[in-house]
Parts: C-alpha cells; structure tokens; sequence
C-alpha cells in the first residue's frame, strides 16, 4: 500500500465514524438551540436507538416474515423503527423531566439530564444485560477497490442514510414553516410565545428529531461494529458533543461539519499516530480549538449568548 | 452575634455527633460507606468553591482528585515519603494543575467552559492509563502505604485496612477543609467570587481582579481535590485510572447543585445524602442506578435551590445571566 492509499482508507474509515458522530452531535446542538440544555441524556438515546434497531434486526431474521425481503428493505424498516421509538422517547423526556424545570437555574436542567442519563443507561442494562450483544448485519460484504482502497458497502450505506437524513434536515429546518418556528424559538423563545408560535410544540419537535437522528446513528454504529453495550452510549454521546462544540453549539451545519472533522481526525491519528491516545486527540482538538476560536469552527451565531 | 453562635452550636453538634459515631455503631460497613460519603463531602467542598462561589461550571474536578490520588501515590512507591508528607505535595500540583488549567481555559466562558473542563479530565484520565511506564496503565499503582501513626505507649501503629481510622482522618480533614471554606466564603476573596458569579463585567469595573480570582478558585478547589485523592490512595493502598472517570466529576457537581450551589453546610450534606445513597439503595440491587437516576430527576424538580441554596435569581445563572455564567 502507498502512502497515498492509506491515507485514502484512513480518510474512508474516518469519514465513516465522522458521519455517526455528526448524526448524533445533530441532536446535541438542535437542542442545545432551543433550549439552552446540555442534553446529557442523548448518549443514551442513541444507545436506545441502538437496541430497539438490534431487536427488529433479530426479529426481521427469526420471525414471520418471509425470507424474500431484500437487505435494504429490512434496515430500512429498522431504521425508521428506532428512530420512531427513540423519537418518542425524547419527547417523553422532554415532557416529563425537562418541561417542568424549564425556567429554573440551567445548572438543574443539567443535572436532570445527568440523572436521565444514568437512569437510561441502567434501564437498557436491566432489559438487554451488561454484556456485549452481537449485531447480526443483514448487509452483504460486498466490497470495492477504487485505486487500491477498499470501500464496503456497510461504509456506503452510513454514508448514504447519514447524507440524506442530514440534507432532509437541512430542508426541513431552513424551508419549511416549522424549521422557520425552530429557527426563530432558538433566537428568542420569549419572543416567539408572544407571537403565537406554539414553543412547547416546536421544542417537543426538536427533541424528536434530535433522538431519531441519534437512533439512526445507533444502529449505524451497530451495523458499522458489530456488537453493541449498554454504555457504548456515555463515550460516543461525549464524543458527539465534543463534535457539536467543534462545530459551534446550537448551529446546524457546524454539528455536521464537526462531527466529519472530528470522525476524521480521529481516523487519521489512530492510523499515523497511536490507537492508544484516539480518544485523547478529540479532546486536545477541542480544547486547542477553543483556545484559538472560542465559538467554534462555525459558531458564529451564538456569540451573545454562549 | 446571636445568629453566628447559633451556626458555631450547630457545627459543634455535627462535629461531635461525627467523632462520636464509630463508637455508638462500631459496624466496619457502616463506617466505610460513611467515609466514603465524607471524603465525597470533602470532593463537593472544594468544587463548591470553583462552581458555587466562582460559578465556573467544571466538569473534569475528577482529574485533580487523580492527580493528587497519583502523585501521593507515586512519591510514596518510589521515594517512601510517608502519608502525612505526601499529601502536602499532592494537594499543591493538584492545586497548580487547576491554575495551570486556567491560564488557557478560562478565556472560554459558560458552557464551552465546561467542555474544555470536561475534555481536561478526560485527557488526564487516559493519560495516567496510557502512561504506563509511569503509572502502571490500565492496573494502576499498587501497594502504596497506609498512613501510620503513633501513640504514646502503643508506638507506630499501621492504619492499615481498619475502618475507623479512616473515618476520624476524613472526618477531621473535612471539618478543618470546611472551617477554612467558611472563612475565605467571608472574607474579601470569597466576596469577590460571589461578586464575579453574579456578575462578571460589573466586578471587574469596579476593580476586583477577576482573572487573578477565578484562577485562584480553580487553584484551591485543585489543592482540596489533591488533599482527598492523597486520602483515597493512602486508604485503597491501590490506584486505577477508572476510579476518577466523567461519573465522578458527575457525581460531586450534582452533591453541590443538590445541597445548593455556594452553600457549605449544603455540600457536605448534599455529598452525604448522594454519596451513601447508592449503599441504601443496595437492597434494590440491580435497581439502584436506576433509583438513584430518577431520585436526581425527582430532587431537581422538587427543590431546583437545593437543600440550603437561597432561592434568589443569582445563585446560579439561568438564561438572562447566561452571558455572564
């Protein structure tokens, strides 16, 4: 392999990795707009979005149905599956633990989301167990050779469900009425109940496409490594936040633009430098960066008030 | 005045009933959850000074509990210093290693803030256990030394693996740490990070050095964390990376907001009441993280000052003082 080719397949398993984080950091920054809440519990989502996409993948395999079904066929009803359990259950926790609180000191909100997170994490612990679970992937092994670097179809597929998930937010959120209510509840919540817009609603909203996102990220991520665990949710989750702060908190494109660097930074320190520190690099990234641009690569918009 | 030797009667109580403790309920169980609690209780007294009275969200305060936990640890294997040295210099890196962290981090403010703080305390978390020449990676330090006493007539005696000296040396140690916490929260340098928390721009205009102040909470809340890592080497006689992780850090800044933020007395209850909450829990087995979750969630919304936090709109800041958190 040429210097070159590796550091094309670097590029390809970093870009992988960055298109799970950005999906996930999504969530954290959309509700980090409205709300102003480090949403704690998001990791956990993700790892929710994780099972509930593991226990249709089993059931899709094992049970009624008819073998015939195509591969995508099957992931795409897993996909929109968890992203449909996981969205309601970010609006439930919006709902019950995070509404009620909504005008406290911010500190207790992000206490509550600490306290969600622990009591999710135990939660999937309790229903799945503590030890890993095999992800059975119902994608075939194909693989390509562009030049030397190899390309499966698993890194295809992230790429493309992130892609579109991502260019369907980006359309829902900046030429749609609710994007343009989300939009503006991000800027001034005060102001927005004053005119009309029903701010519960649209938040509730966002917290239900922030969790669907991190779903679909959990089952990436479990097609992607193939065994999943119940706090495979507390790293990514920080890894995903630490993605939407390199990419400005609360601005959209930067969540996406931060978690592909950071996906790929890591990809490229762990292939030149050592595995062993992988997890440092992210973290020294983020505090250099901050250091020298303290809102971010994008994160402009949120100067006054961060 | 009245007020004041009303407050002194009640710390004297708590004081007495601590020290008398172990020898109403001499249960070796019950005394090691508790001084688990007390040096939780110690953690929660330094951190309320950087979150509480300086109101700068940290969120890697495990770290200095690691490096002071390590450097005890590492003086004590290599150069036989005994406890009561060793944790002089544990608690000073850990307090310059707060200051240090402050020179570059406190130029970033709110909750980016807290990030950095975060990554911090990650990254001297995989650093101890990728440091391996050094700290013995991932299996950490081993064998380090109890600390030892001595007392007339019975000569040096080994602290050992007992319960109840580790009870009295936490004991002590919190009550001292929270009798000097209550002086600097009154005196012209604990004012001053009242003054910034509440509001920065305002405090520097009228003259209080705010860099100077803020690096200076990050340099004793750093030294009280090194002080009780020093204290949990000495008593675990072991000492592995995954002891100081993210929960942790969690774990103290949730005793503070719990007890209420800038409140003494609410730390050290707030770090009781959390730290020993999981053991009480223990009857529900498996179920306890989950209960201890929700009792986080259910305390939040309940009591959102905490236990002794006065209710008023400063004490933490929320959306309209957001800029100046």
């Amino acid at each position: 392999m040429t210097p070159l080719q590796l550091f094309c397949q670097q590029l390809a398993n970093g870009l992988t990795l960055g298109a799970i984080y950005a999906l996930i950091a999504l969530g954290y920054t959309m509700i980090y707009g409205v709300i102003q809440l480090i949403n704690f519990a998001h990791g956990e989502l993700f790892m929710v979005g994780a099972y509930v996409a593991l226990t249709l993948v089993l059931l899709s395999s094992a049970g009624p149905l008819p073998s015939g079904i195509p591969w995508w066929m099957t992931l795409l009803v897993c996909g929109l599956g968890s992203m449909a359990a996981a969205g309601m259950l970010g609006a439930a926790i919006e709902r019950f633990a995070y509404r009620p609180i909504r005008h406290a000191p911010r500190l207790n909100a992000l206490i509550t989301a600490i306290g969600m997170s622990f009591f999710l994490q135990n939660a999937l612990m309790l229903l799945y167990g503590a030890t890993d679970r095999h992800f059975p992937n119902p994608i075939p092994l194909t693989r390509w050779e562009v030049g030397g670097v190899t390309v499966t179809l698993m890194q295809l597929v992230v790429w493309a469900a992130s892609g579109l998930l991502m260019v369907g937010l980006q359309l829902l959120v900046m030429s749609t009425k609710l994007g343009m209510a989300m939009r503006a509840t991000a800027q001034d919540l005060k102001a927005c109940a004053l005119l009309g817009i029903p701010v519960d609603r649209i938040i509730a909203t966002t917290f239900v496409i922030g969790s669907a996102f991190a779903a679909m990220g959990g089952m990436l991520f479990g097609l992607h490594y193939g065994t999943i665990n119940f706090h495979d949710g507390y790293l990514m989750g920080l890894k995903a936040f630490t993605a939407a702060v390199l990419g400005g908190i609360g601005n959209i494109p930067g969540a996406m633009v931060g978690g592909l660097v950071l996906g790929l930074l890591e990809g490229l320190g762990a292939g030149y430098l050592s595995s062993q520190w992988k997890n440092v690099f992210a973290f020294l990234i983020l505090v250099v960066l901050l250091l020298f641009k303290p809102r971010g690569l994008l994160g402009e918009r949120v100067a006054d008030r961060a | 005045m009245e007020g004041f030797r009303n407050q002194t009667v009640r710390w004297a109580i708590g004081v007495i009933a601590a020290l008398a403790l172990p020898i109403l309920n001499p249960n070796p169980y019950h005394l090691d959850v508790l001084t688990n609690a007390l040096l939780y209780a110690l953690l929660a007294l330094g951190l309320n000074l950087i979150v509480g009275l300086a109101g700068l969200l940290h969120l890697g305060y495990a770290a200095f509990f690691a490096i002071g936990a390590y450097t005890y640890g590492l003086l004590n294997l290599h150069w036989h210093w005994p406890f009561w040295i060793g944790m002089i210099p544990a608690a000073i890196v850990a307090g310059l290693s707060g200051v240090c962290l402050g020179v570059p981090a406190l130029r970033v403010r709110g909750d980016y803030l807290a990030i950095v703080t975060l990554g911090f305390g990650e990254i001297v978390r995989i650093a101890f256990t990728n440091l391996e020449q050094w700290t013995g990676g991932p299996n950490g330090l081993l064998g380090i030394a109890h600390p030892k006493i001595w007392i007339p007539g019975r000569g040096l005696i080994d602290f050992g693996v007992a319960s109840m000296p580790y009870y009295y040396l936490v004991c002590i140690t919190t009550a001292a740490v929270a009798v000097v916490c209550v002086r600097l929260s009154r005196s012209r340098i604990g004012r001053a990070w009242v003054a910034i928390r509440e509001d920065e721009l305002a405090a520097s205009c009228m003259g209080v050095p705010v860099l100077q102040l803020k690096l200076l909470a990050q340099g004793c809340g750093g030294a009280i964390a090194g002080l009780a890592g020093a204290i949990f080497a000495s008593k675990q006689g072991t000492v592995t990376p995954d002891s100081f992780d993210f929960i942790l850090s969690v774990m103290v800044l949730a005793m503070v907001v719990l007890g209420g933020l800038g409140s003494i007395r609410g730390a050290i209850l707030g770090a009781l009441l959390l730290g020993s909450l999981p053991e009480l829990l223990r009857w529900f087995e498996q179920y306890r993280m989950l209960l201890f979750g929700l009792t986080m969630i259910v305390m939040m919304r309940l009591r959102p000052q905490g236990l002794f936090g006065r209710s008023s709109q400063g004490l933490a800041p929320d959306r309209a003082h957001a800029g100046s958190a």
